[in-house]
This record gives structure tokens, C-alpha cells and sequence, in this order.
């Protein structure tokens, strides 16, 4: 709805709206993220939800403890290639629409972990993640930022046309394939559907 | 605590037929262990645990340790004649010694407040003879750590009440921390590369091109 028109017929008395503004206003202020933590960044996502940092203030603060009853994961430590599978299986059960948060540096991209065997270098080699907080573990303020980003994000999604959400496209997929347990590494080591390594310029 | 000399003098006398060998240390800690022959060890971590003089009752740490196939040099002295004249010359002796892996104890006494002892076994090899008796049944707190060495350096230890990996997958064939261990391929992008990093970031590079 043209905005202009809107702020005319507010100050007639008569208050529009749409309803793509109704459902992303309503979802956006009631993202509950699921109830998971895998290192030291939790202990920062537990203290954003605190008294103290108060999540509560966007509505999120219901952590589910039901892949289920979630909207929103938030990736927050380490995620080891032990756990990784878990981690998508996680994914794929939580129902459209979702989000993901990846918290911190080991979740975007292995962070100190990176030249290890062990590590997961990014989550988003499996599922797409919305948000990235970089930081090691990123102070509840960072959680709180990433958390009004991707509140925005919400608030922009259109619900229908070409740009409609990612959830709104029968042809989009809402769950993706957990990788294997591999005789060296995990099978595939990512999903080339979902993440492409960035070109390498170097001389 | 009595010095490694009079602990494997009375191990000596308790087990005849065991092999020891106190192992030196050139570091500044100069802490020595022993070294124990696998076929008595389990005995003589037996008399370690309940002999009167060691009550070693705690072992706080079971460490593994990969040595690779190596040539060593040695200088030995050896007379030669020199133009019919009889000289010492320093020559250099090469031997090869064929790679093993260790598994290292720290034991220490919490009745008698001693420790560490710290003892050690080797085994014959690093491909197929790779078993070592399992201290688990002497000292309980051994086992996850021996299920650590197993996973990360393949070492099997027999007699061990749950020998799984502990830390990596079952159907993981590798030992990540073995010393010719080649970690997967699996970073792209590194910012700040240096050393063996940058070498491979610059092998990355090109086989990328």
C-alpha cells in the first residue's frame, strides 16, 4: 500500500493496514528460537535471555525445548562434525517458516577450530543460515542485534510475487540432506545447493 | 618418593623376567619415566597399585605418543689408520629404527602423598602390532583415556572393558593425531595464512585456477 496514502487517511482518522503487514508485524515479534546450545557461545545466548539483557523485550523468549515449536535456531558454539548431522536433522524438523541465527565465529566459519579435523567450518555448509554474528562468543548485545537484523528481515518479507519468502514457494526446499558419517569426513562435506565457497583471489 | 633406581631395583626383585629401562629426559624438567616391557606391565602396574612401598592409587593422565620411522645419527669414535699413523676419526653411524607408539601414565600415591611415577609402553609398531595390555582393570580412570588413545592414535589396548572410539565416529577409519594424519581438505578461505596454512591456501589457489 502506497505509504503516502496511508499517512493521509491516518490523519482523516481511518487506520490501513495490509495483511502482509499484520502477519510479518505479528511473526516477527513472536520468534521463538529452540532451546539448543553446543560451547560457550549458549552461555551468552543464555545471558541475553536473562533479566539482565532481557530477549523478552522482541518476543523471544520462549526458548522451545521442541525442534517443533521453533521458528527460529540459533546456532551458538561449535559445531563439531560429530554433531553436525544432528544439527540439520534439528533443522529439518522445525516447521516452515524458520530462521537461523549462526552465532559466532566457530559457527559461521570454524573459527579458531578452522585448521582442525574436527570442526565444522560453518554450519552453512548444510542449511542456510539468515544471520551471522561474528565474535568469540559475541556479547549479548551482538545476540540482541543479530535478533533486531533478522526481526527486519521478517518485517521485509513479501507474501507474494517473485520476491515472495523462501516458504511461500512450493519449490523451495524446507528440509535438507543430513549428512553421513564418512570413512575420513562427513558425506557430502557440504551442500552445494546451499553454500558456495567464495572465489579465491590470491597472487 | 624413592628414586627411579631404587623403585626399579624392587621391581626387579618382585617380578624376575621383567624388563625396565628408565627412559632419560634432556629437557629442562628432566622428569624420567620407565619403561615397562608389555608383557609384565600388567604385573607390575599390579605391584605399583598394591605394593606397600608404592600404594600408587591415582592415575591422573594416560597420554598417547607417535614416533615416526626415523634414521638417527650417532657419532662414534673409531681408529683408523690415518697414513700408516693409528687415529680416532669421528664417524657417523646411521640406524634406522622403525616407528612405535607409547602409551604414558602418570600415576601418583594419594595414601602415601607421593608422585608422579610416570611409566610407559611401547608397541612394536605403528601398522599392525599395535597392542598394549589395558590398565584399565588396575586403575578405572584409565578408561575413557585409553578409548581417547585408541581413537585419536589407534593404539589397541587388550583387556579393556569398552575399547570404542570416544571422540570421532565409529566408521572413522583414521587417527587424527598421528603425526603423518593428512586432515581433510576442507577450508577454503583463510585470511591471515602463514606457514603450512599458507602453503596449502597457495596449493588451494592453484588447483582452484
Amino acid at each position: 500500500m502506497d505509504e503516502g496514502l496511508k499517512s493521509e487517511l491516518q490523519k482523516q482518522g481511518i487506520f490501513t493496514t495490509t495483511v502482509e503487514d499484520i502477519y510479518n508485524w505479528g511473526r516477527k515479534n513472536s520468534v521463538w528460537p529452540l532451546q539448543f546450545g553446543l560451547a560457550c557461545c549458549a552461555i551468552e545466548m543464555i545471558a541475553a535471555s536473562m533479566a539482565r539483557y532481557d530477549l523478552a523485550r522482541f518476543g523471544a523468549e520462549v526458548f522451545r525445548p521442541s525442534p517443533r515449536q521453533a521458528d527460529l535456531m540459533i546456532v551458538a558454539g561449535t559445531v563439531t562434525k560429530k554433531m553436525a548431522p544432528q544439527v540439520v536433522r534439528l533443522y529439518n524438523q522445525m516447521p516452515e517458516p524458520k530462521y537461523v541465527i549462526a552465532m559466532g565465529a566457530c559457527a559461521i566459519s570454524g573459527g579458531p577450530f578452522k585448521q582442525g579435523y574436527n570442526v565444522l567450518k560453518g554450519i552453512d555448509r548444510y542449511i542456510p543460515v539468515d544471520v551471522h554474528i561474528p565474535g568469540c562468543p559475541p556479547r549479548p548485545e551482538a545476540l540482541i542485534h543479530a535478533f533486531m537484523t533478522l526481526q527486519k528481515k521478517i518485517d521485509e518479507q513479501q507474501l507474494t510475487g517473485k520476491n515472495r519468502a523462501r516458504y511461500f514457494d512450493p519449490e523451495a526446499p524446507s528440509e535438507f540432506p543430513v549428512p553421513k558419517f564418512g570413512e575420513h569426513d562427513l558425506e557430502p562435506p557440504s551442500n552445494p545447493d546451499v553454500w558456495q565457497p567464495p572465489a579465491l583471489i590470491r597472487g | 618418593m624413592e628414586t627411579l633406581e631404587q623403585i626399579k631395583l624392587r621391581i626387579d626383585a618382585a617380578i624376575p623376567g621383567a624388563r625396565l629401562e628408565i627412559v632419560p629426559n634432556d629437557s629442562p624438567s628432566g622428569q624420567r619415566s620407565l619403561w615397562l616391557d608389555n608383557e609384565h606391565v600388567f604385573e607390575v602396574a599390579k605391584l605399583l597399585h598394591d605394593g606397600p612401598q608404592f600404594r600408587f592409587d591415582y592415575c591422573s593422565s594416560v597420554t598417547g605418543v607417535d614416533f615416526l620411522d626415523a634414521e638417527l645419527a650417532e657419532k662414534i669414535k673409531v681408529k683408523k689408520l690415518v697414513d700408516g699413523v693409528e687415529k680416532e676419526v669421528e664417524e657417523v653411524k646411521k640406524t634406522k629404527r622403525a616407528g612405535y607408539l607409547e602409551a604414558v601414565y602418570h600415576l601418583y600415591s594419594m595414601e602415601l602423598k607421593h608422585g608422579p611415577l610416570i611409566i610407559r609402553m611401547r608397541t612394536e609398531n605403528r601398522a599392525d602390532k599395535n597392542h598394549l595390555p589395558s590398565l584399565t582393570p588396575i586403575w578405572r580412570g584409565c578408561e575413557f583415556q585409553e578409548r581417547e588413545i585408541f581413537d585419536l592414535y589407534g593404539i589397541i589396548f587388550n583387556g579393556h572393558p569398552d575399547l570404542r572410539r570416544i571422540l570421532m565416529w565409529d566408521d572413522f577409519k583414521d587417527f587424527p593425531m598421528r603425526k603423518d594424519y593428512v586432515a581433510p581438505d576442507d577450508y577454503e578461505y583463510e585470511p591471515t595464512p602463514h606457514d603450512d596454512v599458507l602453503e596449502k591456501s597457495k596449493r588451494q589457489h592453484t588447483a582452484a585456477n
